[in-house]
């Protein structure tokens, strides 16, 4: 059994995870040239309060797991060029994140 | 005497500074002498902290495994207070080539690294780095290998960066704070790499 405090991660690292393309009202900590896009998760932050419920004065808990995310620049920008394997590295909170 | 400047009337969010400010003071909450000393410690800090960091790294491994696996921590182990600050430090390797940016604001970590430079909050940086990191990269002189993959670390939520700078050669047995002198404000952020400055020549008259 979980603790209420504790949320529920749901992805590890190494996991392919797709950002949700949604556009919300309101403040919002994933940016748009992201959203939509695949990458892999990085590694695990955390629990961080949300900061789209932070945006209106509630207290954003229960915290939502926090992700940092690896997106290969080639697949996020069209005709990019450098090395295939340069990256962009971005903080996804899970609610934003789909299972790929 | 006071610096008055050039009068030029308070735009809004000046106005609220101003406002929220005064009524602060009014109620005892703080003193306008705490915030000015606040201000005058905020503009004095510069990139010191981090370059002492990357200093210690370089010599001693188990403080890099530990700076690399926790940056608050390691932070706070040279003594420097990070309270509430969540670092991650980015090694530079002859294969990965680290920079960081804010997209969404200027999130920055200025315990360490004292007030960001204009640029590192100017649009331009911030949308063009995530994009054509080595063109930006090469605007400021940095010109990074093809083989050499970027990766481009963008704090948009709660994490603040640092990148920890490869040692250069030719510092084989250099005292922690002649190395730490290398360390520059924009090779912790990632838009240029440590270097030995030339040694002046011996002017001959």
């Amino acid at each position: 059994m979980k603790s209420g405090s504790d949320p529920d991660f749901l992805f590890s690292p190494g996991d392919r995870v797709r950002v949700r393309k949604a556009a919300p009202l309101g403040h919002v900590r994933t940016p748009f040239y992201i959203r939509g896009y695949a990458g892999v998760v990085e590694r695990v932050c955390g629990a961080f309060p949300n900061p789209e419920e932070l945006a209106q004065q509630r207290d954003g808990l229960p915290a939502q797991p926090l992700y940092r995310v690896r997106f290969l620049q080639k697949e996020v920008w069209p005709g990019y060029r450098g090395n295939p394997a340069d990256a962009l590295e971005l903080e996804v909170f899970q609610h934003w994140l789909e299972e790929q | 005497m006071k610096d008055l400047g050039t009068y030029r009337p308070l735009d809004y969010f000046q106005l609220m500074e101003v406002s929220l400010r005064e009524l602060l003071v009014e109620k005892g909450v703080v003193t306008e002498d705490a915030i000015a000393a606040a201000m005058a410690a905020m503009r004095a800090r510069g990139p010191e902290r981090g370059a002492a960091m990357a200093a210690r790294a370089w010599l001693d491994p188990a403080y890099k495994a530990r700076m690399l696996a926790d940056g608050s921590q390691a932070a706070e182990e040279l003594g420097f207070e990070v309270p509430g600050l969540r670092l991650i430090v980015m090694e530079n390797t002859p294969r990965t080539h680290n920079v960081i940016v804010c997209t969404l604001c200027s999130c920055y970590p200025r315990m360490l690294l004292g007030l960001p430079p204009e640029w590192y909050k100017s649009k331009p940086y911030r949308s063009r780095v995530v994009r054509e990191p080595r063109k930006v990269l090469a605007e400021f002189g940095l010109k990074v290998s093809p083989k050499v993959a970027i990766r481009v670390h963008d704090s948009n939520a709660d994490m603040r960066y640092m990148v920890l700078p490869m040692r250069p050669a030719g510092t084989g047995g250099w005292s922690e704070e002649r190395l730490a002198g290398l360390v520059t404000r924009d090779c912790l952020i990632g838009v240029a790499v440590p270097k030995i400055p030339k040694t002046p020549q011996t002017r001959k008259s």
